[in-house]
C-alpha cells in the first residue's frame, strides 16, 4: 500500500522575468492534500494562489518559470517528468477548472462533443463516449441532458457552462480537481449549486479538491483545510475551523476582521494599513512586516519559517516560535 | 438596531411609481423587434432623505437598470421617476442638468470610470468645470474633497494606472461628491476590490454619509456588503421588486422565498454554519424576454401553488415597514441563519 500523500508540494518557487525586474510570484510554498480532502488556498489579488495552482499542473505561462521545489503526486515528482508523461497526468490524474467557463469551452463545438472528446482519450468508442457524456451532464444537474448536449456554449447559462466544464473535468475520474475561482463569475444561488456539486463529486469519487479563491465565504462553506497566502508566501495553514476561529498569523487575523459581518451602525470594519508590497521589490524578512501591528525587530531581517504550534497547524510568524528559513 | 424614523410629511428624495424599462430585442437582417427584455418591470419605491437603501439581486435582475433610471441615464418605458418631487422623465434639458447636479454616481470598475489619459485631478475636477467653476476655487474644492476621501494631494498629478484599486475608487468617490450632492448612487462600488481594500472603502462611505448627510442608493450582489451599508434592502428578481424591508428583520426572517434562497445561499463567513438550512431554487433563471406567467419565480419556487402560476403577486404592505410580493407570505415561516 502506498502511504504517500496524494499531493505533496514542497518549497515551490515560481518567478516571472519581466522588463521591470523579476517578479517573485511564489516564494517557497509547501502544502499537502490527502485523498478526498478539500484544501482552499485563499488570498488577495497577486498573492500567488493561481500561480501555485498552475505550477501544480506545470502550466505556468512564459515568462514565468518554476525555479525549484517539488510537486509529488503519490510520491512521484511531477517536476521531473518529461512533457509526454505530464500530458498523461493532466486530465487523467489532475484536472482543472477556471473562473470563466466561456473561455475554457470551445465556442464552435457542442457541449456534449467536448465532454465526449475527453472520454474518447481513454480509448472509449465514440458512440459509447457520447452516451457517457450525456449521462455525465445529467449527473452535474444539467436538466434534459440529451437535448442540452447538443447546445453550443453560448446557448447555456453561466452556471450550466461551469457544470459542463466540471462534468468534462471529472469524466476521467481524476485524483485531484483544481478549481481556480470556480464560482467568481456566478450568482450566489448558482454558486451554491456548483459548490454542492463539487462536494458531491468529492464524496462519490474520493477525489481531492484544491480550491483557489479570494472569497472567505466559499472557504468557510466547503474547505476542510485552508492555506492563507500573502505576497507569494503561504503564511498560515490549518483546519478551517481553527483558521476562522483562532487565526494565528497577524495577516489572517486582520483579514478576518476586515470582513463585513456587521450590520449598519454596529461599528466600522477593521482595515489593514498600507499596501501589498511589489513582488519585484519584496521587503526583506517577512513580506507582511511593513503592515504588521505586531512586528518585531527580527521580522524585517529574516523570513520566518513555518512553525507547527499544534493540531495540524502551521504558521510563518515569529510570534509563534523561532522557525527560520534559509 | 434602530431604524431612522422617516417623517411622513417630508417628501422622499426618490420616488418610483410603476417604473418600467423594456429593452427591444432585435433579430435578423432587418433588425426587426421580436420582443422585449423587461429589465425593470413595474417597480414602485420611495427612498427617504438620509436613508441608505440597498438593492440586491442576481445578474439580470434589473438592479443596475433601476439605478440608471434615477438620473435618466436611460429613459423609462413607462411609469414615473421623481427626484425631490420633480419628474425626472419630463424634465427639460436645463432642469435635468440641475437635477443631476444633486446626484453622484460611483461605478464598479474605477479603472474604466476614470479617464486614463489625464491625471486624476482632471477627472475629479470635471464636474466643477461643467458647472463653470475653474481656477483657484476649483483647486480649493478639489483639495477639500480629496481630503474627505482620505487621498493625499500627491495623487492628483498621477494617472489612474499609477494608483492602486482602492485609490482609484477613492478618486471616483471624490468626483461623485465634489458638487456636494444629496444622493450617491453606488453601483457595485467594491466588487472589483480585495477584502482589505473593500473594508476601507465601506468605512469611507459610511463616514461620508454621516459627515455630509448623503442619501445612498446602493446596488450590489454581495449580501454581506449590503447588510453593512443599508438601512433598508430591496430585493429584485427578474425586473421586479419582490421584497423590501429593514435589514435586521429581512435577514432573520425573510418573507419572500427568493429572499430566503438568496440569503441562505450566501456563505455566512462562519464554517460552523455550513450545514444550515438552505432554501434551494430549482433550475436556472428564466429569460427576461419571455418571463413565466404569474409570479416569475414560480417555476423555481418549492412553495409555488396554482395561484402562483396564474396571478402576478403585487408588492403589498406586510407591516413593520415591510413589503412583499408573494401570494403565500403569510403561510410561510422562513428563517435564515447568517454569520
Amino acid at each position: 500500500m502506498n502511504m504517500a500523500k496524494l499531493l505533496q508540494v514542497s518549497d515551490l518557487r515560481v518567478e516571472f522575468l519581466t522588463g521591470r525586474g523579476t517578479v517573485r510570484a511564489v516564494g517557497g510554498v509547501a502544502f499537502q492534500l490527502d485523498r478526498g480532502e478539500v484544501f482552499a488556498l485563499v488570498g488577495e489579488s497577486g498573492c500567488g494562489k493561481s500561480t501555485t495552482a498552475l505550477a501544480v499542473m506545470r502550466l505556468v505561462p512564459p515568462p514565468g518559470r518554476i525555479l525549484g521545489g517539488s510537486i509529488r503526486l503519490r510520491g512521484d515528482d511531477l517536476l521531473t517528468l518529461d512533457e509526454d508523461s505530464m500530458t498523461q497526468v493532466r486530465g487523467r490524474h489532475i484536472a482543472m477548472i477556471f473562473q470563466n467557463p466561456m473561455v475554457s469551452l470551445n465556442p464552435v463545438y457542442r457541449a456534449g462533443a467536448q465532454v465526449q472528446e475527453a472520454i474518447v482519450l481513454d480509448q472509449v468508442p465514440k458512440n459509447e463516449a457520447w452516451r457517457r457524456a450525456v449521462d455525465l451532464l445529467g449527473r452535474v444537474y444539467i436538466a434534459d441532458p440529451a437535448h442540452r448536449a447538443l447546445s453550443y456554449p453560448h446557448e447555456l447559462s453561466g452556471g450550466m457552462r461551469q457544470r459542463v466544464m466540471t462534468g468534462m473535468m471529472v469524466s476521467r475520474q481524476p485524483d485531484l480537481l483544481i478549481a481556480d475561482e470556480p464560482t467568481t463569475a456566478l450568482d450566489v444561488t448558482i454558486q451554491a449549486q456548483v459548490l454542492d456539486l463539487l462536494l458531491e463529486l468529492r464524496d462519490r469519487t474520493g477525489m481531492a479538491l484544491l480550491i483557489i479563491t479570494h472569497d472567505l465565504g466559499i472557504v468557510a462553506e466547503i474547505a476542510d483545510r485552508v492555506g492563507v497566502m500573502y505576497a507569494g508566501s503561504l503564511v498560515e495553514q490549518g483546519p478551517v475551523f481553527d483558521i476562522f476561529e483562532e487565526p494565528l498569523h497577524p495577516y489572517t487575523r486582520l483579514l478576518m476582521r476586515a470582513l463585513p459581518r456587521l450590520t449598519k451602525g454596529q461599528g466600522s470594519l477593521h482595515t489593514i494599513p498600507g499596501q501589498v508590497p511589489s513582488l519585484i521589490q519584496l521587503p526583506p524578512g517577512c513580506p507582511f512586516h511593513p503592515r504588521c501591528p505586531d512586528r518585531m525587530e527580527i521580522c524585517s531581517t529574516k523570513m520566518p519559517g513555518l512553525t507547527v504550534p499544534a493540531g495540524g497547524r502551521e504558521v510563518a510568524c515569529y510570534l509563534h516560535g523561532v522557525g527560520e528559513r534559509q | 438596531m434602530s431604524i431612522r424614523p422617516h417623517s411622513t410629511t417630508e417628501t422622499p428624495l426618490i420616488v418610483l411609481e410603476d417604473a418600467c424599462k423594456y429593452f427591444p430585442v432585435r433579430r435578423g437582417l432587418t433588425r426587426r423587434v421580436v420582443g422585449h427584455a423587461r429589465a425593470v418591470d413595474g417597480v414602485s419605491l420611495a427612498v427617504a432623505r438620509g436613508e441608505a437603501l440597498g438593492v440586491v439581486g442576481e445578474s439580470g435582475s434589473g438592479k443596475t437598470t433601476l439605478a440608471r433610471l434615477v438620473p435618466r441615464l436611460i429613459q423609462s418605458t413607462r411609469g414615473r421617476v421623481l427626484y425631490d418631487g420633480q419628474d425626472v422623465e419630463t424634465a427639460s434639458g436645463r432642469d435635468l442638468i440641475r437635477i443631476r447636479r444633486r446626484m453622484g454616481i460611483v461605478f464598479q470598475d474605477p479603472s474604466s470610470s476614470l479617464n486614463p489619459r489625464t491625471p486624476v485631478r482632471g477627472s475629479i475636477a470635471r464636474p466643477l468645470e461643467l458647472q463653470g467653476i475653474r481656477g483657484k476655487e476649483a483647486t480649493r474644492r478639489v483639495l477639500e474633497t480629496i481630503e474627505l476621501v482620505n487621498l493625499g494631494a500627491e495623487v492628483l498629478d498621477r494617472y489612474p494606472h499609477q494608483l492602486s484599486g482602492g485609490q482609484q475608487q477613492r478618486a471616483s468617490i471624490a468626483r461623485a461628491i465634489i458638487l456636494r450632492p444629496q444622493l450617491l448612487i453606488l453601483d457595485e462600488p467594491t466588487s472589483a476590490l480585495d477584502v482589505s481594500v473593500q473594508a476601507q472603502i465601506l468605512n469611507l462611505l459610511q463616514s461620508l454619509q454621516a459627515q455630509i448627510g448623503l442619501t445612498y442608493l446602493f446596488i450590489t450582489h454581495n449580501l454581506s456588503v449590503v447588510r453593512y451599508m443599508s438601512d433598508r434592502i430591496g430585493v429584485m428578481y427578474l425586473g421586479r421588486l419582490v421584497e423590501v424591508a429593514p435589514v435586521g428583520p429581512m435577514q432573520d426572517r425573510p418573507l419572500h422565498p427568493y429572499t430566503a434562497a438568496l440569503f441562505s445561499a450566501s456563505p455566512p463567513l462562519n464554517p460552523r454554519l455550513r450545514n444550515r438550512q438552505r432554501y434551494r431554487l430549482v433550475g436556472d433563471p428564466p429569460s427576461l424576454i419571455s418571463p413565466p406567467p404569474g409570479c416569475s419565480l414560480h417555476p423555481r419556487c418549492v412553495f409555488a401553488v396554482e395561484q402562483c402560476r396564474e396571478e402576478v403577486p403585487l408588492l403589498v404592505d406586510a407591516g413593520d415597514g415591510r413589503q412583499v410580493a408573494c401570494h403565500r407570505w403569510m403561510q410561510l415561516a422562513l428563517a435564515v441563519q447568517t454569520g
